[in-house]
């Protein structure tokens, strides 16, 4: 255990290049944005003394060294800058827009893997067969097709068309208050309120966004999981079990499920990503007030504070996340080396 | 199979019941309040704030009053829209101007009152002003075009009487007032919330409307929605008839549209303009060309072709006018081509002496520098619609000529520094709009040597001199008529931009009336009603 | 199948050529659908050669008396918002799109593999220095990325192309990296070593193809990915320049259209696009099935 936890220590100091290197490329990248924020913000019919006089406001008059600097200590002390577009500090909108999009990610991902995984098992246990082709037409078909063009097409048939689905117009219709701040989540802070008409209304919001999300993120799961399974299926120690008359089920589950889930985990931890990234048209198309459309946002007007506020607290989240993954690494699999770490 | 099929439907119906639930109580909550869906997001509630954003003017058209405003007029097509002509009181009760035209003096209404139950004071108004003149960027500029430029030239008498000293007489100083930007902050509750470092609490209105307006925000999720709550105290005009107004953002404009369709929101505000074709036939939907705004053709003057007068004349020509009005903006708004080229009153946007005539664009290709083309980049901006389908028509037309044009997209923060800042792109769009409906305005920031909109780096002494000139004249000077027909006459043969056509704002609504038409392009809620749709 | 561990070990000098192609003939008569996809691709390929020299109409040229028809027998996908004819366009789209994925995922898997298995095969430094960068990529959320990327060097098709490699960079090099890590000490792999091998030979013959399975599923997601990223790019305007073709940006401006009624628009696109992505998707799977060194006979 020791050692194990010796692991865990120098996993964590490994972050800290990687939260450097974040912070170092999410500040040349936001300058190397063509557009100057001052003449931007200077507004509508602004002269070149006033945009002078916003500039020097922005303190983007200052050598980009000296920005640098300013900005890192800044972060050191935990303030991530005001963004120039709200007025309002980073943070806090960071704080009010990321579990938005935490909820619609994840709810969207439970739902993917729901149906992913168990149609990834079903394929690689019966390859070649009927099943199988019809479990790869069916996920590659979802993850064919542009986010935002499925999202359309959802909304024109569900709620224009057909009328079923709830306008969207974001987490919740007009009509209900925003449950009482706890985690953010609307789903649970509605339900720890016991405000079930405000929950089924979230829930109701939700329920096209992810979709569509979850339709995209079927393929990655289930192709990864059909692959790992096949894999697994095929290796020496499947063979042996079988051999020796174990029972099927707990060969697939006990054994081949197992050894498969490293891939699949891997997988999981980009997805993830890579789900967040697609959040960004999402919530375009719904109106979801998300960190993805937030994030646009900041990028289009050069809101360097803003974008780089995001960077860093997605790269966190990510860092987080990987750190968790390899940990399961470890954990599922016996055969990865620990002593190289 | 059959137990999770039945479960499979229960569900169904238990997410199809809950979604009726939804919709009853939309219906009851509809009876005092009005929901608006806009694609822009607010990002101040201060206008004055350096950064605020264009969709958020509409805060300080609703919660805060100016000392005047505009009337109103109804439009040919029985739509309702302000009327330049006319200023009213807002705030003020009566005004004189002194005989010289340096001095007006005001006297504020004696019942007005801010939200928190204040009077309203002329040391409110000074407070204000002296806060517009002071804080820089845009609020300053604005000010500037009215001649306010200094705290000095502005003084409280007493509670009820303000005066405003100009440095000289200009007819655009009395409109200047009834912008958005001249707003009046209750200045006692907003010194309390001043500090050292910010004199002018940009801080605290940044965040809370402390005004004597119409309507008060009393909830901004930015990114979400602004909601507006009318206040009954309020002495600027007729006492609007909604209690209660939404302004939901909804950044897709195909959600928006699925939106009004259905009912779900009373007003879909700043529509695409093919949506707006499309809906006037279901729904209630206004287009009204926007004053002194015209969508050009520039052409940079300091790139070598274009500085062939012959070159500027045969793409004017070769432009496809009518196919550029369909593709780009389905018919709505006004047509600027084809006219007589006879100068004869002082209208303005006017219709060029150009149309499409491409035997008429050779021939002065043909006489050209150039008569076997060039090439060029032909520069549109990402967020504006309305440039990529112009462009390719452009594109396609010019290619008779010999021009071949690389069409280049600039996301929306460099289009500005490109276009008009830098003034770097040789072959572009523009869309300037002045706020004050005068010719001469529109001039002065378009065609004056160095000016923000002037992308064309268009340099002509006489034009310069005569808007110098008009800029302040009364329109109705026996002399003014004359030298704005000749500064017409000058750029439209000069042509460092092509007028295209006159756009539109368009803004469907169902169930709700009088919507209104401003010159800053903001939802004015003021006016607005419910009816049954 | 015959015994996994040391006798799958390829040796592509012994293999007869016929026997691979034995292989691959083997694999698509097995599989259908994957023979169905390798025909798809054949006719993706054809319309990206010849498809400019075939289509009815100029795929750039405006006809303002056309403007938004449904299909027709004269314009069988129909026409967008400024008369051009859709079939023409979504055709002669399909060169670019396929230079767009296939650049972008050959960049990305080249590299990925390279550094990949270079941190799993050495460990140590190269490994943890290696790591940190991609982590730090991945740290990114990567659409995002791929938008700064974009809006940083300017819209063209070559810096979409880079995009979209960089961030799909870290996928292989991480995926190379774990399998390369976990056989570096394999049976095998000390076989290959005391026989005489280099490193760089056993990595790249005995230990590399071992990778490729997984990496063929990837490539197969990516190519569709990376259309998927062009398009995406488009809908929040940073696609390639107008007018030129390109499936991606034709949903995105389409996609509009929808609720308006002209589905035609997005649709066809959509639908090409989608058969791209299927085709792409469906081949990994053969390929995987080619490649795997368990499943050769």
């Amino acid at each position: 255990m020791g050692a194990r936890g010796g692991a865990i220590l120098m996993r964590i100091a490994q972050a800290i290049p990687v939260i450097v290197g974040v912070i170092v490329i999410s500040f040349v990248l936001t300058r190397a944005l063509p557009g100057d924020p001052a003449a931007q913000f200077a507004g509508l019919t602004a002269t070149p003394e006033s945009i002078e006089q916003t500039r020097v406001k922005l303190g983007l008059d200052k050598p980009l060294p000296e920005q640098f600097l300013l900005y890192v200590g800044q972060l050191l002390r935990g303030d991530l800058g005001q963004s120039i577009s709200t007025g309002r500090p980073v943070i806090q909108e960071l704080g009010a827009r990321l579990p938005a999009s935490l909820e619609l990610t994840l709810t969207a991902l439970i739902l993917a893997c729901a149906i992913a995984i168990p149609l990834g098992v079903l394929a690689a246990t019966r390859p070649g067969s009927w099943i199988d082709q019809l479990c790869r037409l069916l996920v590659t078909a979802g993850v064919s097709l542009p986010t935002f063009f499925t999202g359309i097409v959802l909304i024109y048939v569900f709620y224009y068309l057909l009328g079923i689905a709830p306008s969207p117009l974001g987490r919740l219709d007009f009509l209900y208050l925003d449950p009482p701040h706890v985690t953010g989540f609307f789903l649970i802070d509605a339900a720890i309120a016991g405000d079930w008409a405000t929950w089924r209304g979230a829930a109701a919001q939700l329920v096209l966004p992810a979709t569509t999300l979850a339709l995209f993120t079927l393929a990655p799961i289930a192709r990864m999981t059909r692959a790992a399974m096949l894999s697994a299926l095929s290796a020496d120690f499947i063979r042996t079990a079988r051999a020796a008359g174990l029972d099927s089920g707990k060969v697939l589950y006990g054994y081949a499920f197992r050894n498969a889930l490293l891939p699949v985990v891997t997988t999981l931890g980009m997805v993830f990503s890579f789900v967040l990234g697609a959040n960004v048209l999402v919530e375009k198309v719904f109106a979801w007030p998300g960190i993805g459309s937030y994030a646009v946002e900041a990028l289009v007007v050069s809101d360097y504070a803003a974008v780089q506020g995001f960077v860093l607290a997605m790269a966190l989240l990510f860092v987080t996340l990987n750190l968790v993954i390899d940990l399961a690494y470890s954990l599922i699999d016996p055969r990865f080396g620990t002593s190289s770490k | 199979m059959s137990i999770s099929r039945r479960t499979f439907l229960a569900a169904s119906a238990a997410v199809a019941g809950s979604v009726s639930f939804a919709r009853v109580l939309s219906a009851q909550a509809a009876a005092d309040t009005l929901v608006v869906a806009y694609n822009q997001t607010i990002n101040s509630l201060d206008l004055h704030r350096t950064g605020t954003n264009r969709a958020s003017y509409q805060i300080a058209v609703n919660c805060y009053d100016r000392l005047v405003t505009f009337g109103t007029k109804t439009l040919p097509d029985g739509s309702l829209s302000y009327d330049y002509s006319s200023i009213e009181p807002e705030l003020a009760e009566s005004w004189t101007i002194s005989d010289d035209g340096l001095v007006i003096t005001f006297k504020l209404k004696p019942g007005a009152t801010f939200q928190d139950g204040s009077k309203v004071t002329a040391h409110d108004v000074k407070w204000s002003f002296d806060r517009a003149v002071t804080v820089g960027g845009f609020p300053s500029t604005q000010m500037r075009a009215g001649g306010l430029v200094r705290p000095d030239q502005f003084e409280a008498v007493d509670d009820q009487t303000f005066i405003v000293k100009l440095d000289r007489p200009s007819k655009l100083s009395l409109p200047d007032l009834a912008v958005p930007v001249p707003f009046i902050i209750n200045s006692t509750l907003a010194r309390e919330h001043a500090t050292d470092e910010d004199p002018w609490a940009m801080e605290y209105l940044h965040q809370n409307t402390i005004g004597s307006g119409a309507y008060k925000v009393v909830r901004w999720d930015p990114g979400q929605q602004v909601v507006y709550e009318r206040f009954d105290g309020w002495v600027g005009g007729p006492l609007p008839a909604v209690r209660r107004v939404i302004m939901r953002e909804v950044p897709s404009a195909a959600t928006q549209r699925a939106l009004i369709e259905r009912g779900d929101i009373h007003m879909a505000f700043d529509i695409p303009d093919k949506d707006a074709s499309e809906l006037a036939d279901r729904l209630s939907v206004h287009s009204t060309p926007i004053e002194n705004c015209i969508h050009c053709l520039c052409m940079n003057s300091n790139f070598e072709p274009f500085q062939d007068p012959e070159v500027r004349k045969a793409v004017a020509y070769a432009v496809p006018y009518e196919a550029i009005f369909q593709a780009a903006a389905y018919g709505r708004g006004a047509p600027l081509w084809g006219g007589t080229g006879e100068i004869d009153d002082i209208e303005w946007p006017r219709k060029t002496p150009y149309a499409t005539d491409i035997a008429k664009a050779k021939e002065h290709m043909a006489k050209s520098k150039y008569p076997d083309g060039f090439d060029t980049t032909l520069s549109i901006a990402t967020d504006l619609g309305w440039m990529e389908p112009a462009a390719i028509l452009v594109q396609e037309a010019v290619k008779e000529l010999g021009i071949t044009t690389t069409i280049e997209k600039i996301p929306g923060a460099n289009w500005r520094t490109a276009s008009l800042v830098e003034k770097s792109l040789p072959f572009h769009f523009e869309n300037f709009g002045g706020w004050l409906n005068t010719p001469d305005y529109y001039f002065f920031w378009a065609y004056q040597k160095d000016r923000l909109f002037n992308s064309s780096n268009y340099v002509n002494e006489e034009v310069h001199e005569l808007t110098e000139e008009t800029l302040h004249m009364p329109m109705d000077d026996p002399e003014y008529a004359g030298k704005i027909q000749r500064m017409f006459e000058i750029v439209l043969d000069d042509l460092p931009r092509i007028p295209l056509y006159q756009p539109a704002l368009n803004v469907a609504v169902n169930g709700a009336a009088d919507y209104q038409f401003w010159f800053h392009r903001m939802p004015d809620i003021r006016t607005l009603k419910t009816v049954e749709s | 199948m015959t015994d996994a561990t040391l006798t799958s070990v390829p040796e592509p000098s012994e293999n007869p050529s016929s026997g691979s192609l034995g292989h691959v003939v083997y694999v698509l008569r097995e599989n259908p659908v994957t023979a169905a996809a390798f025909g798809m691709f054949a006719f993706l390929i054809l319309s990206a050669l010849i498809g400019p020299h075939v289509v009815p109409y100029d795929p750039l040229a405006t006809n303002a008396a056309r403007v938004l028809q449904p299909p027709s027998l004269d314009h069988w996908f129909g026409t967008d918002n400024l008369g051009r004819d859709v079939f023409s366009r979504v055709i002669v789209a399909t060169r670019l799109d396929l230079v767009i994925s296939v650049a972008a995922v050959a960049l990305s898997f080249a590299i990925g593999s390279v550094l990949g298995a270079i941190a799993g095969y050495r460990g140590g430094w190269a490994d943890a220095v290696l790591s940190r960068v991609l982590d730090t990529i991945m740290a990114f959320p990567l659409f995002v990325l791929a938008m700064g990327i974009v809006a940083a060097l300017g819209n063209s098709v070559a810096n979409i192309i880079y995009a979209t490699a960089i961030i799909n960079i870290p996928f292989y090099a991480r995926l190379v990296r774990a399998e390369v890590n976990i056989r570096r000490e394999a049976g095998f792999t000390l076989a290959a070593k005391l026989a005489g091998n280099s490193d760089a030979r056993v990595l790249a013959l005995h230990i590399f193809p071992n990778a490729l399975p997984p990496m063929m599923v990837q490539v197969s997601l990516n190519l569709g990915w990376a259309i998927l990223n062009a398009a995406g790019l488009s809908f929040i305007g940073l696609g390639v320049r107008p007018p030129t073709p390109e499936w991606g940006i034709m949903v995105a401006e389409g996609a509009n259209f929808i609720v308006s009624g002209e589905w035609w628009l997005a649709l066809f696109p959509g639908l090409w696009l989608m058969l791209a992505v299927f085709t792409f998707n469906l081949m990994g799977d053969g390929l995987r099935d080619i490649v795997d060194p368990r499943r050769r006979t």
